[in-house]
């Protein structure tokens, strides 16, 4: 399991220093002069150069990214600019603050609003696909196969902005989505974020019902199944031992991938939302011209898919031996 | 009589119609011995052993007629007393041990899992009563092994295995549907000695269901050859292979090759195919493959339905004179031009 | 003898096994077969049989050439066909046909019996066009079908008139050698015995070759007039029926033939063998003799040499066993029981 696990985080991390070289290279290879943009509107020739030897940005591009890279460990110096601590993933001139402190300013917002609307779809849809599966073609099952077709032919923006339409503004029974950390008020915090959950829950909990659906009755099928039933093991611990330890693992490949997306698409949420997570932030950089914040951002986005990943394999391999042992 | 089924009938709704699967059937094992099921694919012997262990769905499959175990009335009755003689007093061996052994437990924790719930052990009780049952399948190193998946043992490891589960609570009954089918005949041969010595030792009923009449000589002290649902011939072992009555045995029998049949003289099968469950033929419902029919006379195969006669001891559900048998058996697959179609 | 059809002299396939974390690089190789001699005579039933896993089927593929061997030669009616291209192999393919085991997965379910028996014909080219139809009604009826059944699909047939659609597929071409692999072992026995006497019956009439490949000793007898014994991609045996049946020199094929059960209660008892264990994994076999780990008679010597391919003597010509201590031809000792579960 160890030896397992070693291999997926290196495997990982090789990927995470191709991305951010990639992420690199586009980014500082752009005609844009990231010194004109540090330096101001009105800009004279010598500050300009001196912005540019303070940025590093008279160095060869490969020298550059190394010492990008070395500012992620030990931190960076930027001249006159200022200093950005480690881990540095730059410093923006917009607004003049190491990348690095922004983005921690944002990122609960941005964590809150995906897991919590993950954990409330997961367990909501995985549930709902159990009881399906065990009430295969009557009536409950039929609602769920139903419900799952309409939640799964609907986009954030729309049923989002609908719902913040009739909720918000019509009847009130919500209030407007805002973001208040959990440590000064959880109650606050919590019905700040209720709706987004509730509209991103909505959407997503119809493809885990019907995924565990629909792999809870094959595996109701499986051979092993109907041993525990032979050796007189209850109908419960059949369900929930057997049938959906072996359902659990296509569940999880798309619970790896909606995370990923749901953190990458963070921009279309948190503008539906108006709430301030790193999404909007990626929006803001964009509106400012602000490179690195734009480029930590993509970056986060990348390795956020990247992790997830290494975690999904990971619990494959908790689930199935066959897979930690081969 | 350990087991006593009587007139079990099983018919599956489905949406082609209604499948007759199991028609009318009785027998009775007694411990100790062993029942050998015949009968080709389809013929109904794995919803008959199903329907014993009570696991079908009741959803789809109507049963009627009677089961008794040890003289309980299993038909009936309610699943959770069921649960308690599954793997108890009544336990099952499948065709495929790979696919029949969960992939995401341990072989320990299989059969530890059996004993614990039937006899409300602790843990480590159930461990090591786990260990013991592997040794004594003949699984070497089973402190080593105990703690090991199914797919990192071996075909025949496996159905050991799988015979361990089966045998922790010592049931009375052990039905084993086909247990040797997917293994090479010398695991299989290894597998057969296996279950005789442990019937030895414990005195289990078993039933052994399979298809091919070579493992029926090598296992069962009775016979029941089945054909659509329903049992056409009963007797013991040596009655049955030595004086097979019914046309559909003579059939199975001049099928199979056999390591002392003459070369060059052809196999002598039984022509066409078995019939579907749906429409099955009215009278007996071999009458279609059947080539003594004719000399019956008109409407006598396809009129009445043909029982099970004698009562007891050998007995076999064809309208045919017993001494007319005798007679055209010794002449079976002789005449010329009895070709398969 | 007849004239040399197929012979395989030295054939070893190994398929690579990969692995590793990062980069998949080949840690290994799966010993399918390991250089075995072989010949199929014209007109001759080669019967081919051992346990799962040995490489029967593999052998089946080399020999039809739809795979290509690592090492050793194939050659057909003399001419060297290991390497050889598409093109040339082109008037081989058509000599050489297979008939498989699963007969609901070997024919395309969206096509029609006739298109099926066919296809054959359609791809080589041959006969006018016009009369490929009525040679495809005229096959059915050779192997029992319904000459009507033409335009049918294969899901309205049962397993056994599959198989038969199968044989008429192979026979389109009027093959000189059918590689049969395992053709009934997915049959029930009464079909498996129809189909059997078809392929016998053909073989007869139209002289065609077999390598009959299964795994049940009782069918491989029925069937062939010589017969392979296989294990782990070895042959360890080769005889004419009579004498592997009657006299087996080589451990294995006593321990096979005395596992087989039988129902024949008339029968001479035989002596009671049981093998320990399983078959060790091809990608590391045994070193030495293969059978060693299993073998009652192994000594020092079988772990270290590998027992040669051999006449021994007292034995027919072209009865071949590998083996350093053979049984004597005839006399059965006393029971053998290796396994451990047994002795306790
Ligand atoms: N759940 C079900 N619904 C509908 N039909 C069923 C069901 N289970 C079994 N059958 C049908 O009942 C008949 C008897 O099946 P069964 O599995 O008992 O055959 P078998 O004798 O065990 O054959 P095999 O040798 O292939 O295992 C078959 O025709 C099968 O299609
Ligand atoms: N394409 C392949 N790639 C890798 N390994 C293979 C391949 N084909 C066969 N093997 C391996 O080669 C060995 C021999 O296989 P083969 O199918 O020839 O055996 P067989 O004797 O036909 O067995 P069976 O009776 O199960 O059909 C097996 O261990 C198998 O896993
Ligand atoms: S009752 Fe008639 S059809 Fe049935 S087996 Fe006897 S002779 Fe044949
Ligand atoms: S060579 Fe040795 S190990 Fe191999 S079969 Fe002969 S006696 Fe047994
Ligand atoms: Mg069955
Ligand atoms: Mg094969």
């Amino acid at each position: 399991m160890l030896r397992f696990l070693t291999r997926r985080v290196l495997g990982a991390l090789v990927i995470l220093l191709i991305i951010s070289a990639v992420t690199f290279f586009l980014f500082y290879a752009i005609p844009a002069d990231p010194a004109r943009l540090a330096c101001g509107k009105v800009c004279p020739p010598e500050t300009l150069e001196q912005a540019r030897h303070n940025l590093g940005i008279d160095q060869p591009l490969m020298v550059q990214f190394v010492s990008w890279l070395a500012g992620i460990f030990v931190g960076r110096d930027y001249g006159g600019l200022g200093h950005c601590p480690a881990p540095c993933l730059g410093f923006s001139f917009v607004n003049r603050a190491p990348v690095f402190e922004t983005i921690i300013d944002r990122m609960p917002v941005t964590i809150a609003l995906t897991i919590g609307a993950a954990v409330i779809f997961l367990i909501f849809g995985v549930a709902t696909g159990i009881v399906a599966a065990l009430r295969q073609g009557k009536p409950l099952d039929k609602i769920a196969s139903v419900s799952s077709l309409i939640g799964a032919s609907v986009q954030i923006y729309f049923v989002g902005t609908l719902a913040m339409y009739f909720f918000v503004y019509q009847i009130q029974v919500f209030r407007q989505p805002k973001y208040i950390p959990i440590t000064e008020d959880p109650l606050g915090w919590f019905n700040g974020l209720l709706l987004p959950w509730l509209v991103l829950a909505l959407i997503f909990t119809a493809n885990y019902t019907r995924i565990t659906r629909s792999t809870m009755v094959e595996n109701l099928n499986e051979d092993y199944v109907r041993t525990a039933r032979a050796k007189g093991m209850s109908g419960r611990s059949v369900v929930l031992r057997f049938a959906l330890r072996g359902a659990l693992t296509p569940v999880i490949t798309i619970f790896g991938v909606d995370l990923g997306t749901l953190i990458g698409g963070a921009i279309i949420t948190e503008t539906t939302f108006g709430l301030q997570g790193i999404g909007r932030l990626a929006v803001r950089a964009v509106d400012y011209s602000d490179l690195p914040t734009l480029m930590a951002t993509v970056l986060l986005a990348a390795g956020a898919i990247v992790v997830m990943n290494v975690i999904v394999d990971s619990l494959y391999a908790v689930i199935d031996p066959r897979v930690r042992l081969s | 009589m350990f087991l006593e089924v009587n007139d079990l009938t099983v018919d599956f709704h489905t949406e082609d119609g209604v499948v007759h699967a199991v028609d009318g059937l009785s027998f009775e094992v007694d411990r100790g011995s062993t029942l050998g099921i015949v009968g080709e694919s389809g013929s109904g012997k794995s919803v008959t052993n199903l329907a014993i262990l009570g696991l079908h769905n009741p959803d789809t499959a109507k049963l009627s007629g009677s089961i008794k175990l040890d003289g309980h009335e299993l038909l009936g009755a309610p699943q959770r007393e069921l649960e308690k003689l599954r793997g108890n007093k009544m336990a099952m061996i499948f065709q495929d041990p790979l696919t029949s052994l969960s992939p995401f437990h341990t072989v320990g924790q299989q059969i530890a899992e059996v004993y614990r719930k039937h006899k409300g052990v602790s843990k480590s009780v159930a461990r090591e009563r786990a260990i013991e049952m592997l040794d004594r399948v003949g699984i070497p190193q089973p402190k080593i092994r105990v703690d090991e998946y199914p797919h990192q043992f071996s075909g025949g490891m496996r159905q050991r295995a799988m015979i361990a589960m089966a045998l922790v609570c010592d049931p009375g009954l052990l039905i084993a549907d086909e247990p040797t089918t997917a293994l090479d005949v010398t695991v299989q041969a290894q597998i057969l000695d296996l279950l005789r010595d442990l019937q030895e030792q414990t005195g289990t009923a078993i039933i052994m269901i399979t298809h091919d009449l070579g493992v029926v000589a090598n296992t069962a002290h009775d016979v029941l050859v089945m054909y659509a649902g329903r049992a056409v011939e009963r007797g013991t072992m040596r009655e049955v292979l030595r004086e097979p009555r019914h046309p559909y045995t003579w059939g199975l029998l001049g099928s199979m090759p056999s390591l002392n049949h003459p070369v060059d003289v052809p196999l002598e099968p039984v022509r066409g195919t078995p019939p579907s469950l749906i429409n099955v033929p009215p009278g007996c419902p071999f009458h279609p493959r059947c080539d003594y029919a004719k000399l019956l006379g008109p409407g006598v195969c396809t009129g009445e339905r043909p029982e099970l006669s004698p009562h007891r001891g050998h007995g076999d559900a064809c309208y045919l004179p017993l001494k007319q048998k005798a007679e055209l058996r010794s002449q079976h697959g002789k005449q010329p031009g009895k070709e398969a179609s | 003898m007849t004239e040399k059809l197929l012979e395989l002299s030295g054939v070893v396939k190994h398929f690579p096994v990969r692995g590793g974390s990062l980069i998949k690089r080949q840690i290994g190789s799966v010993h399918a077969v390991d250089g075995i001699d072989l010949v199929v005579h014209e007109g001759e039933t080669l019967g081919l049989v051992g346990e799962s896993g040995c490489g029967k089927s593999t052998t089946g593929r080399l020999a039809a050439r739809l795979l290509e061997p690592t090492g050793g030669s194939i050659s057909y009616r003399g001419q060297d066909i290991s390497h050889a291209n598409r093109r040339t192999l082109k008037p081989i393919r058509s000599e050489i046909q297979m008939i498989f085991q699963d007969p609901y997965s070997s024919l395309n379910p969206r096509h029609t019996v006739g298109s099926i028996i066919r296809g054959p014909m359609d791809i080589n080219d041959i006969n006018p066009p016009a009369g490929r139809e009525a040679r495809a009604r005229e096959l059915l009826e050779i192997v029992g079908l319904n000459p009507e059944h033409y335009n049918r699909f294969p899901h309205e047939f049962s397993g056994g008139q599959r198989q038969r659609i199968g044989v008429a597929r192979a026979l389109a071409l009027d093959p000189k050698l059918i590689i049969a692999d395992e053709p009934v072992s997915a049959l029930d026995v009464s079909i498996q015995a129809q189909v059997i006497n078809l392929l016998q019956q053909l073989q007869r009439d139209l002289g065609i070759a077999f390598l009959f490949i299964a795994h049940d000793l009782a069918v491989v007898r029925h069937f062939s007039q010589r017969v392979a014994v296989m294990y782990l991609g070895k042959v360890v045996e080769i005889a004419d029926r009579d004498s592997l049946y009657q006299r087996p020199r080589h451990p294995y094929t006593h321990a096979l033939l005395s596992a087989v059960p039988d129902a024949d209660l008339e029968a001479p008892p035989r002596e009671r063998i049981r093998l320990a264990g399983d078959v060790p994994s091809p990608i590391d076999p045994p070193s030495g003799c293969r059978f060693r780990t299993r073998c009652w008679k192994a000594q020092d010597k079988c772990a270290t040499e590998e027992p040669p391919l051999l006449r021994l003597p007292g034995n027919r010509d072209g009865h071949l066993t590998a083996c350093h201590f053979p049984e004597e031809p005839g006399v059965h000792g006393e029971d053998v029981v290796l396994d451990p579960a047994l002795q306790a």
